[in-house]
């Protein structure tokens, strides 16, 4: 069969059921093409765990097809399927040496002795922990386990390889220094990779696309300066990065751009996300980096007033606090510099930002 | 002021050493949580101080001291002292024993004198006994002059040198006669070791016992592990419930569920009437009473002790182990033989360990459903206890299943590890 590159992975239409009533994943779609590193983005209980269980066969799939190479695998054993998997908790085989829990999947495949000891102690090389071959993974801190196990979902050069909250374990510096192992690792080897994650740091750091999960439904799946820059609704709006969500009321469309009226009868202009009807509610976001506090010289095209609550002081930046007459709350992120304002508790100010930066989305 | 403080701290080094009195303090709280400590568990201390080191004591103490005779016949004993073994005793240990005979006669103490020499040499009981009656009317200077020959025409067992070699035998305050009895040995004319030539019963136990213990073993390894496995896997509802049926054997007396054994397996009993309802069999099958029903309902009644260690091991083994291994290649029956079953031994040798011991020492259950051929070492022991009144030898068989014990759990530790236990 021939099989276009980007479909390398394909689902199609995938449904799951754990009780025969309610679907936890409701028609889920995506091709990934070889050698692209896709992540499952999503609050937890959203399926993405469940998707990941039915790639690699420990799940039954209740309806709808995936592919690999453009091979059903939803009848395949997980043992034959050959897709390398990194646990969150890494699984590491607690009674065999880390040299011993690499050669696994190698002697399973009848490799011969020599060239297990070789390859072994080519993929020790590979995520730099040489001479640690024979250690118990007891022995080792979580880091180095991460690697251990990152090391023998690749060893028998998986054609897939998928990772389960690899790095949820690990605290923030060694996250960020395991982030930069696998992106190194994914770039030298080319595997293709579907990675979960709740963390969406990770996920638009390390991903080529990002697929958003929610309520066992993508969301959107996009590359993530497209996800942050240009959410498709308001979930995506508000579940990547920080957003200000104000509710309003569609009054005018033009084009691609909507006015919508907000608290207190002020009107601002917003790009038109996936609702266009006049009259109808809806919310429009705006990241609070986009946002200025007059006086300001950026350019603008909305403007609203607001009254101030409260200033954080973060360090490299200052978080502003405002209330509008609705009660809806707008947060402002300026940089820590000599023009950053200062208000006194209730004192009304004039925020500003660009029509281009701000979206109107069908009500949640 | 700040002078002051510099100079202070300048004098402990690096500014971490403790002043003395800070030092003191730190001992006196740490002396007082320690303190509280003990006096929480010195009722336990001194309970299984009472209960339990002491009797195993007093039991290792009474395998090897056997005072009677020697309280009984003193005199005769220190004139045996100088006896080669060989032939008849001196004339003046036979008069010295007569002496003594009747003085025992009078006291009313032969009968136990007889019964002590009887376990040395059977038969000798009575040869006691009625000597000692006839010397009873005997003057004492007549026993005197003459005791040798009043002796030896009380009975002619005195006579025969093997009498006496019971009585010094039987003398010794000390002794580890029990133990080589224990062991099916005995003492030869010379005083060397040998084989007893009479009945061999007790290494026969002994192996037996072990044999039914490993056959125990391993049947509730093999109806547990399963089970465990189960158990571990199961959503809390049915787990839950499944637990309950695992430690009802634990809820309901021992004696009723070795009961209801008798019920299930007796001529007339469920079982057979089952099966020959049936048709399978023609006539009942001799269950009840034999080797067979010993094991089949000690499997049962120890069951859990086998379940709840694996249980609890299995339940700490992540499912992602067996999953990590099947996406690495590998089928799923040596999947589990390499990933999951090593990572249950400690939970199987806990188990194992626990239901081999507790059965090599069982006792009520093959008392009941044993009969004869179901007997293990205890119930030869309870016999030695209550029936045959020779505490003695219980205490010597005792003493050495101990030492088996202890024994095979310094093999366990050496082969295994005894820290690989987990008991839960």
């Amino acid at each position: 069969m021939d099989v276009s590159p980007t479909q390398f992975l394909r689902f199609v239409d995938v449904k799951k059921s754990y009780d025969q009533k309610e679907l936890v994943v409701k028609g889920f779609s995506l091709d990934v093409a070889k050698g692209e590193f896709i992540t499952l983005l999503g609050p937890s209980g959203s399926g993405k765990t469940t998707i990941l269980m039915l790639l690699a066969g420990f799940e039954s799939v209740t309806g709808g097809d995936i592919q690999i190479d453009g091979i059903p695998v939803t009848r395949t054993a997980p043992y034959k399927r050959n897709i390398g998997m990194v646990f969150q908790n890494y699984a590491l085989f607690p009674h065999m040496t880390v040299a011993e829990n690499l050669a696994y999947p190698l002697k399973v495949r009848n490799m011969a002795r020599s060239e297990i000891v070789q390859r072994v102690d080519e993929y020790l090389g590979l995520v730099e922990l040489e001479g640690y071959g024979k250690r118990h993974p007891g022995q080792l801190s979580g880091g180095q386990r991460q690697r251990v196990a990152l090391a023998r979902a690749l060893i028998f050069e998986p054609s897939l390889v998928l990772m389960d909250e690899p790095l949820g374990a690990l605290d923030k510096k060694l996250r960020e220094q395991m982030q930069l192992e696998i992106t190194r690792l994914h770039r030298r080897l080319a595997f293709t990779v579907i990675y979960v994650t709740h963390d969406q740091t990770e996920a638009l750091t390390m991903s080529d696309r990002v697929a958003v999960f929610n309520d066992g439904v993508v969301q959107q799946c996009a590359s993530p300066d497209e996800l942050y820059e240009r959410p498709s609704n308001a979930f995506v709006a508000d579940f990547i990065g920080e957003n200000n969500l104000i509710p309003g009321e569609i009054s005018a469309v033009a084009g691609e751009e909507v006015r919508v009226a907000v608290a207190g009868g002020q009107e601002v202009v917003a790009q038109a996300a996936d609702i266009r009807e006049v009259g109808g509610g809806c919310i429009v976001s705006v990241r609070p980096e986009k946002m200025f506090i007059k006086p300001s010289d950026h350019a603008y095209d909305n403007e609203i007033t607001a009254k101030f609550i409260v200033r954080h002081y973060v360090g490299d930046f200052i978080r502003y606090y405002f209330e509008l007459s609705d009660g809806s709350e707008i947060t402002i992120k300026v940089l820590n510099d000599l023009a950053a304002p200062k208000f006194d508790e209730g004192q009304h100010a004039k925020l500003i930002w660009q029509a281009g930066d701000c979206f109107a989305f069908r009500t949640m | 002021m700040t002078a002051t403080t510099v100079q202070d701290s300048s004098l402990l080094p690096a500014g971490r050493a403790l002043t003395r009195e800070e030092a003191w303090f730190a001992r006196r709280e740490l002396n007082r949580r320690r303190l509280t400590a003990f006096m929480l568990v010195t009722p336990l201390l001194l309970f299984i101080g009472f209960a339990f080191f002491a009797p195993i004591a007093t039991m290792l103490h009474r395998s090897v001291y056997s005072p009677t005779v020697a309280q009984l016949i003193p005199d005769t004993l220190a004139e045996l002292q100088s006896w080669d073994g060989q032939g008849l005793p001196d004339r003046a240990v036979l008069t010295t024993m007569a002496v003594d005979l009747k003085r025992l006669a009078s006291e009313r103490t032969s009968g136990k004198l007889g019964e002590a020499l009887n376990r040395g040499l059977p038969g000798t009981s009575s040869a006691v006994k009625s000597t000692a009656r006839k010397l009873r009317r005997v003057e004492d200077t007549e026993l005197g002059a003459n005791g040798a020959a009043l002796l030896l025409e009380a009975n002619d067992r005195w006579a025969t040198p093997e009498l006496w070699r019971t009585v010094r035998a039987t003398g010794q305050i000390y002794t580890e006669r029990y133990f080589l009895t224990a062991l099916d040995l005995e003492r030869d004319a010379e005083g060397a070791v040998q084989v007893r030539e009479a009945a061999q019963i007790y290494v026969q136990l002994y192996s037996k016992t072990m044999r039914i213990a490993l056959i125990i073993t391993i049947l509730t390894l093999l109806l547990g592990y399963p089970l465990a496995y189960v158990l571990a896997n199961s959503p809390s509802r049915i787990a839950n419930l499944l637990m309950v049926m695992v430690l009802l054997p634990f809820w309901t007396s021992l004696l009723v569920r070795t009961t209801s054994w008798i019920a299930l397996l007796q001529t007339n009993g469920v079982i057979n009437s089952v099966l020959m309802g049936v048709g399978v069999t023609s006539e009942p099958l001799e269950m009840l009473f034999t080797e067979f029903a010993t094991i089949i309902a000690m499997t049962h009644i120890l069951l859990p002790f086998m379940v709840l260690p694996l249980y609890s091991v299995m339940k700490g083994i992540d499912p992602s182990y067996m999953r990590a291994a099947l996406s690495l290649g590998s089928r799923p029956i040596p999947a589990f033989f390499r990933v999951y079953f090593p990572m249950t031994l400690p939970g199987l040798s806990a188990g194992a360990l626990l239901v081999f011991i507790i059965s090599v020492g069982y006792y009520i259950t093959p008392a009941l459903v044993g009969g004869t051929d179901g007997q293990m070492i205890s119930n030869i022991i309870a016999f030695h206890m209550q029936q045959s009144n020779n505490w003695e030898l219980a205490a010597a068989l005792g003493s050495l299943l101990l030492a088996l014990i202890i024994a095979l759990y310094w093999i366990y530790d050496r082969l295994v590890g005894a820290g690989n236990i987990k008991l839960g």
